[in-house]
């Protein structure tokens, strides 16, 4: 179970329509990778964030799939089309079957 | 999909390689978050006469160009995520008086200028305090806690958030009156030759920067950043673990963390940097 487990996510508020925006995700997150060992020689278990989606009015963005070698508190960053005023919904996904979940509203003028 | 997962991934890998060969933009001018002006040139203070440095420049001019990047915007500088955990444990009661930092300092930002003229003379223990040494003071003695161990997770954690409500502001470390024993200690211990390999601070961070060693581009080593995210392994490191990774590199045994010795160099170090912003939680490689 990983602690303190924040997502963040910045979206510009509003954009024209058909413009490309930058989205710029992070969430703070150990990311063990299952690799380490422990200081009596135990294998440490791992425990990461292995996969991310972003949705845009319930159409698919982008679905990532991570693996162990990704940083601590992985940082994301990619670009989307807006054609219209909606909701960016965004969701991680932890080993241990937690979810996270953030919400970003944009206006299209 | 294949190509959208590649590319992602390469993202993220970029930022856990530290890359050395990459050499910085050390004209560059850094403002954070597109408003706050940090100073990371400035005249040398009057101490420094003599070591022929006239300029002093905060380690993010030698960084690589990504490097210094990370520190311009607060979203993607990941020495900002520890800062949000330190604001909970400002807010926690702790410890058998029921205060907690903030019963007594209100908000992180009353707190702001702290930062900056520390290390500091403490009239009532007789001694120099560093951040680490007045926090566990407030700690055990005022909120009944246990101290914080130094240089680890929550104590960085609050140093940053500490130094964060701080930047921008110039470094005053006043290095006169009773601190002055201390630092002439400080300045003793960064002329002093240690080790197999035989290097003092000055050998490097005087005499050399700006020079690579090996693949490391060498710094005037202010610490006027500290705690500093380092890319290397991913976590805010405490001033005084820098200096054990420096003075070990010189194959040398070295002093504790939160020694005499070291607080003594602490103090001289930061009194190196007055005038340069207080600029943590800072990235470097």
């Amino acid at each position: 179970m990983a602690d303190n487990v924040t997502p963040r996510v910045r979206v510009p508020r509003e954009a024209a329509a058909g413009e490309t925006i930058t989205i710029k995700t992070l969430i703070s997150h150990p990311m063990e990778s299952g690799q380490r060992k422990d200081g009596d020689g135990n294998v440490i278990p791992r425990s990461i964030i292995n996969r991310f989606t972003c949705e845009f009015n319930s159409e698919m963005v982008i679905d990532v799939t991570f693996e162990p070698a990704i940083s601590t508190n992985p940082f994301l960053e990619f670009e989307a089309v807006v054609p219209e005023s909606g909701t960016f919904v965004f969701t991680w996904y932890d080993d241990d079957s937690s979810v996270y979940t953030d919400s970003k509203d944009i206006a299209v003028n | 999909m294949k190509k959208t997962l590649l590319s992602a991934s390469a993202v993220c890998l970029a930022m856990a390689v530290p890359f050395g060969s990459v050499m910085a933009d050390e004209n560059a001018d850094l403002i954070i978050n597109g408003e706050l002006e940090i100073t990371v040139r400035a005249p040398a203070p009057a101490h420094m006469e003599g070591t022929g440095i006239s300029e002093i420049m905060s380690g993010w001019v030698f960084r690589a160009t990504e490097t210094q990047a990370f520190e311009m915007d607060d979203f993607e500088n990941p020495g900002m995520i520890f800062t949000e955990a330190a604001i909970d444990a400002w807010n926690t009661v702790e410890g058998e008086a029921g205060e907690s930092c903030a019963s007594c300092h209100g908000t992180p930002e009353d707190m702001a200028g702290v930062s900056a003229v520390y290390p500091r003379w403490n009239e009532g223990a007789g001694e120099v305090r560093t951040m680490t040494t007045q926090i566990n003071d407030c700690r055990t003695e005022q909120m009944g806690a246990e101290a914080w161990d130094y240089d680890k997770n929550d104590m960085l954690n609050m140093q940053a958030l500490l130094a964060s409500v701080s930047r921008g502001m110039p470094v005053d470390v006043a290095i006169d009156g009773p601190a002055a024993e201390t630092w002439e200690m400080g300045r003793e211990l960064y002329y002093t030759r240690t080790g197999q390999l035989d290097l003092s601070c000055a050998n490097c961070h005087e005499q050399n920067y700006g020079n690579l060693i090996r693949a490391d581009h060498l710094s005037q080593g202010m610490i006027n950043g500290f705690p500093t995210y380092r890319l290397k392994n991913a976590r805010l490191n405490g001033v005084h673990s820098r200096f054990r990774g420096c003075v070990r590199d010189t194959r040398a045994e070295t002093y504790s963390v939160g020694s005499p010795e070291f607080v003594a160099l602490e103090l001289y170090v930061a009194s190196r940097g007055n005038g340069l912003s207080v600029e943590g939680p800072s990235v470097r490689n």
